[in-house]
């Protein structure tokens, strides 16, 4: 037995991309509340864009796109357990 | 003055009964037509559950209009929206051309199925 740290078998860091750039997305639809769900947290809060990877670009579309389906009441403003 | 293109979503009260919520519709859709709008395309979502309540209700229909109009007539329809007591809540939104591509792929059932395709490999 040695003292030596064992190597870690960690996956391969892999770089964040902005998946509507890597899948062409030009809209964000705000009548989608599914797939909005993914720029959410548990309690309905849109994620910051340094954990999505969201380009900013998109994530204006994206956080416009949460308030127009918050005020259509397809979202929630707050939430518990969301997800 | 140019013709834009809107989508509006507005919530009907769910203590109607269908024939008054077709009247309302049918209210709506004939005032855009009147003021000169061109309404191509309607769609009822039916009874769904909010998200959270409004005016005490927790259920409303939806429906929705997708319209070619002038901007002044938003002022008017979105006055009309808000005098009626039927409506819950309404948003009307203009579309650009991304967003007026994105609709007719949605209306062709082909935008949401290619969507939910690439984010299944994502």
């Amino acid at each position: 037995m040695t003292l030596m740290n064992e190597p870690v078998n960690r996956q391969e860091n892999r770089k964040k991309y902005c998946r509507f750039q890597k899948h062409r997305i030009k809209y964000v639809d705000y009548k989608d509340p599914d797939f909005l769900l993914k720029f959410l947290n548990e309690q309905g809060k849109i994620l910051p864009r340094r954990i999505t990877g969201t380009s900013l670009k998109f994530q204006k579309r994206v956080a416009k796109a949460v308030k127009r389906a918050r005020q259509i009441a397809l979202l929630p403003y707050v939430a518990d357990g969301l997800k | 003055m140019k013709v834009k293109n809107y989508e509006a979503v507005f919530i009907i009260s769910p203590v109607l009964s269908e024939e008054q919520i077709k009247e309302a519709v049918d209210k709506f859709s004939s005032l855009l037509k009147d003021s000169g709008a061109d309404v191509y395309h309607s769609e009822d979502w039916g009874l769904r559950k909010l998200a959270y309540p409004i005016e005490k209700k927790s259920t409303g229909f939806y429906q929705l209009f997708e319209f070619k109009a002038s901007p002044e007539v938003i002022a008017k329809f979105e006055l009309e929206l808000k005098r009626d007591e039927r409506v819950l809540r309404f948003l009307t939104v203009s579309l650009d051309k991304y967003g007026v591509e994105y609709n007719e792929r949605r209306r062709n059932g082909l935008g949401k199925k290619s969507e939910t395709k690439t984010e299944e490999v994502a």
